[in-house]
């Protein structure tokens, strides 16, 4: 009974989730409630099974996320077994920060440093990530079992080898790890799981008529009333959809009628760019995915 | 270079989604590795490897073509190797300095590439990436031939346990595709490979930069026979699936107990495959029962196979924990805590033999103390070589202990039970991997010898406590003076001491020993052992040498009974032991006469929490040496 890579997959995220388990202190899962969170949340559920999960999930919120995106947040917090904690930045809070006037301050405030609040505000030691290799260049060489400093920061030279499976989760009291379970899934892969293990998904993956603007090269999608329309600027429905999921006013759309899970992976072998594209967070600058990295982003 | 589509969807997807996925649900997964210097194509080979299997999106190639434009070394070509390329600082450099993972898949298999650079961290670089490949691609530039790099990066493949071995020579379009050229090439490399024990592997004629024998056979070469490059990767068979015919073995991650009715052990399986009913032995303990349910989120399985992550039941209540190997009844792996392994050594800071570390090998953690190396290995010329150390990137066999035994197996038949790493037990860096050959039977064959007049026996007979007072303390800070007076006051008391002084020792037991960073360990390790053995025998060990870093001071707290240890540290500043100068040896130190010098030019590290501080500026010998008694006799 040769493993298919999919089994192969599944089980070396298992591992890993156990090993964090059972050398760290006190981990997390951050849940951003995108599909590879999703996929994240099965796979801790298969490592623990029968028993609940032994660590709580953290959604660092923006509160600028997609309206269905709360809701399966609110579904998955229901969950037997499951607990979920939000964290919103005070501050970014208090001086009201949005991505309409505040351009990447909104990401560095309500994200980069609401993470590190949260992460210090709870004392996590270790944090699931989503993140996979195959995403973007700089991260093909980031270790499953990331490293970061009392000051969460990343540093490339104090990466640890990861030999075998053999991770070495040891660290001082305030420095952390980040560990990435699906280090090693593609964006394919990550779709034919939620396929075959129909995981529930937010529905803004599946195509949609949607009220939708047109922006500086991205098709945005009218959420709720916060979205200031520009003098003569008419939503205008079309059928859309999202390949990946984030604060929504940042979130590029793209036109499509797929519906189901396997039309979204015919649309995406049909597509000819690669998975980013419909992110703003990620065109400021060259390697920018890097240098945020760096600085504790994700 | 024409300009090519670059993304091509699969046929099957276009025409029947639902057949496609499928079909894609029985790919399997193959990792491998390719090795090669910079100026072999490596780069060039994967980038070509991605653009032939479709894995290049059109975004991506637009970034490609600007890339190449800006910083290319391909002229008006696409530059592969840009593709490959990671961390911006590298790319500027125009090196790689990591091991990255690269990702494609065809229609029948699903591949991870270890992409290692090819500069002087090379072996560190490799090692990480060849430990979880099962297969190498050794590239060879056809009109250089077999290099001194070529044999190390077979070497190294054939120690990391890497059988399925491609010999790629590469650039053939520079040789004219001439036949004569390949055999010589591949004629040398099979002459090298003999003499490293490696057995079969295939060569192919190959240019990674114009796409010859990549994805289909070219028509460049009709002399050549073979698969191209592509069509070997998908159908060589897997080592992995090879690991379901080994005896039943899985190292216990976790114990799962949510409640009283459900108790399960989770784990990865190593090796064979697992049913329940099966009867099992838990190691190192060895008790036998059978698994009674192999527990899934799916529901329960009939069968499991190695390289799955599973939860087993057991019929019966066992002692079972992390770190326990669950194996097959009747063939279970050994125990022992005595080795012989080979070291590949990843840190800045050498290696120290008597050091004690961490070492991880499956899911079990212990304290390891590596001997001084039985050799170095050159890895360009396979030489053996003497040494007392290892530093960076340097390979060697030496002998280990544990503190525990450990369940292994030799790496030869199971990398999960035969690789370790060490972690530094300061720093938490891991500073080396490691492959375990085979046990010192001294471990299974010498056992304690009970004996009848016990060290609680010895010390009633003497009416005292044995206890070990270990002083340190640079040079000059007087160390022996106050000890010397400590052990006159305990002796009018009645006690029975003795006193192990520095110099002293050196002279006899450590004369074979220098003043460098491992020799300083050895001293020290030595003295441990000694003053434990005193304390058997009942008596108060006094010892004073500078002993100056915090491992080996608590590696001699871990060796001596509990609550025996005291730490006495002898403070002075480095200004007041110099100007003191006793033996003359600062003078002598800066001026260069005497190296390795405590607080010259060697570290000396304080103790952090000693059971005694005594501050020389304060205190008078005399009073130091009552303070010292009064606190241990109170």
């Amino acid at each position: 009974m040769p493993l298919t890579h999919l089994q192969r997959l599944e089980a070396e995220s298992i591992h890993i989730f156990r090993e964090v388990v059972a050398e760290t202190g006190k981990p997390v899962l951050l849940y951003s409630i995108g599909k590879d969170s999703a996929v994240m949340l099965q796979l801790a559920r298969k490592a623990f099974h029968p028993a609940p999960l032994p660590f709580p999930l953290l959604h660092v919120d923006t509160t600028w996320k997609f309206r269905d995106m709360y809701a399966l947040r609110a579904q998955v917090a229901a969950l037997p077994g499951i607990q979920l904690l939000v964290y919103q930045n005070p501050e970014a809070k208090r001086r009201g920060i949005n991505p309409f006037e505040h351009g990447t301050l909104h990401t560095d405030l309500w994200k980069t440093e609401g993470l590190k609040q949260a992460l210090d505000h709870y004392g996590f030691d270790a944090a699931f990530g989503g993140a996979r290799r195959d995403e973007e260049a700089s991260r093909a060489k980031e270790r499953i079992f990331s490293f970061r400093s009392a000051n969460h920061r990343w540093d490339p030279k104090r990466q640890r080898p990861e030999l075998w499976r053999l991770y070495n989760a040891r660290k001082f009291r305030g420095e952390s790890m980040r560990v990435f379970p699906l280090s090693n899934w593609t964006e394919l892969d990550v779709w034919q799981y939620i396929h075959l293990e129909k995981i529930p998904i937010v529905p803004l993956y599946f195509a949609a008529p949607r009220p939708t603007v047109r922006r500086d090269g991205l098709l945005l999608m009218v959420d709720d009333e916060r979205l200031p329309l520009s003098a003569g600027e008419q939503p205008v429905t079309r059928s859309i959809r999202f390949r990946t999921l984030g604060c929504y006013p940042l979130t590029g759309a793209v036109e499509s009628t797929a519906a189901t899970v396997p039309e979204i992976i015919r649309e995406m072998l049909l597509t000819t760019t690669s998975e980013r594209q419909g992110r703003a967070i990620d065109r400021d600058q060259p390697a920018s995915m890097e240098k945020k990295k760096q600085e504790g982003y994700f | 270079m024409s300009p090519r589509p670059s993304y091509q969807a699969p046929a099957l997807a276009v025409a029947d989604i639902e057949a496609y996925l499928e079909a894609q649900q029985h790919k399997s997964l193959l990792r491998f590795i390719t090795c090669g210097s910079v100026d072999d194509g490596k780069s060039t080979l994967i980038g070509r490897l991605l653009y032939d299997s479709k894995m290049i999106f059109e975004d991506q190639l637009a970034a490609l073509a600007a890339d190449s434009a800006r910083v290319g070394t391909q002229g008006q070509n696409l530059d592969f190797a840009l593709l490959v390329d990671g961390l911006a600082a590298e790319r500027e450099q125009g090196i790689t300095i990591d091991v990255a993972y690269r990702y494609f898949a065809t229609d029948r298999r699903k591949f991870i590439v270890a992409d290692t650079p090819g500069h002087e961290q090379y072996t560190r670089n490799m090692v990480t990436g060849a430990s979880t490949a099962e297969l190498a691609v050794i590239l060879v530039d056809a009109r250089l031939g077999v290099l001194t790099q070529t044999r190390r990066h077979s070497y190294l493949v054939q120690l990391l346990g890497i059988r399925n071995i491609v010999l790629a020579v590469n650039k053939m379009d520079l040789v004219g595709y001439e036949q004569a050229r390949f055999d010589a090439v591949v004629a040398d490399y099979r002459a090298f490979a003999d003499r490293i024990g490696m057995g079969a592997f295939v060569a192919m004629p190959i240019s990674g930069l114009v796409g010859d024998n990549i994805a289909s056979r070219s028509e460049r070469t009709p002399w050549y026979r073979g698969p191209a490059l592509i069509e070997h990767l998908e159908t060589v068979p897997l080592a992995t699936d090879a690991e379901q015919a080994r005896p039943f073995r899985m190292p216990v991650q976790w114990v799962n107990r949510p409640s009283h009715d459900f108790r399960g052990y989770a784990g990865l399986i190593a090796a064979g495959r697992v049913r329940p009913g099966d009867a099992v032995r838990v190691l190192p303990a060895g008790g036998m029962t059978t698994v009674s349910r192999i527990a899934t989120l799916d529901g329960d399985l009939a069968e499991a196979v190695a390289g799955q992550s599973v939860t087993l039941c057991f019929a019966d209540e066992l002692d079972c924990s992390r770190g326990c190997v669950i194996a097959e009844a009747c063939d279970p792996p050994e125990a022992a805590d005595q080795f012989e392994a080979t070291i590949v050594w990843m840190a800045d800071e050498e290696m120290l033999p008597g050091r004690t570390y961490w070492l991880k090998l499956g899911t079990q953690t212990v304290t390891a103390q590596v001997q001084a190396p039985k050799y170095q290995l050159n890895v360009n010329t396979l030489e053996h070589l003497a040494a007392r150390t290892l530093d960076l990137n340097a390979i060697g066999v030496a002998n280990i202990s544990t503190d525990q035994p450990l369940v292994f197996e030799a790496y030869e038949q199971s990398r999960e039970l035969g690789g370790f790493i060490l972690i530094d037990k300061l720093s938490n860096a891991t500073v080396a991997a490691g492959l375990l050959h085979f046990a010192l039977r001294r471990a299974s064959n010498i056992h304690w010898q009970l004996l009848d007049v016990t060290r609680e026996l010895h010390a009633q007979l003497k009416h005292q406590k044995p206890a070990v007072l270990w002083f340190t303390g640079l040079s000059g800070a007087g160390k022996s003076t106050i000890a010397n007076l400590v052990e006159k006051r305990l002796v009018r008391m009645n006690r029975h001491t003795f006193l192990l002084d520095g110099d002293n020792v050196r002279h006899g037991l450590n004369r074979d020993l220098g003043f460098s960073d491992a020799d300083r360990v050895e001293n020290i390790r030595r003295v441990g052992e000694v003053a434990r053995l005193m304390t058997d025998a009942g008596l108060i060990v006094i010892t004073a040498f500078i002993s100056p870093f915090r491992a080996e001071r608590a590696m001699v707290r871990q060796m001596v009974a509990p609550g025996e240890f005291f730490e006495i540290h002898i403070d002075s500043t480095l200004a007041a032991a110099e100007a003191r100068d006793v033996k003359g040896l600062y003078k002598k130190a800066r001026a260069g006469q005497l190296k390795n010098f405590t607080g010259i030019d060697s570290p000396y590290e304080a103790p952090i929490a000693p059971e005694i501080h005594i501050d020389t500026a304060k205190l008078t010998p005399e009073e130091a040496a009552e303070l010292i008694v009064s606190r241990l006799m109170p």
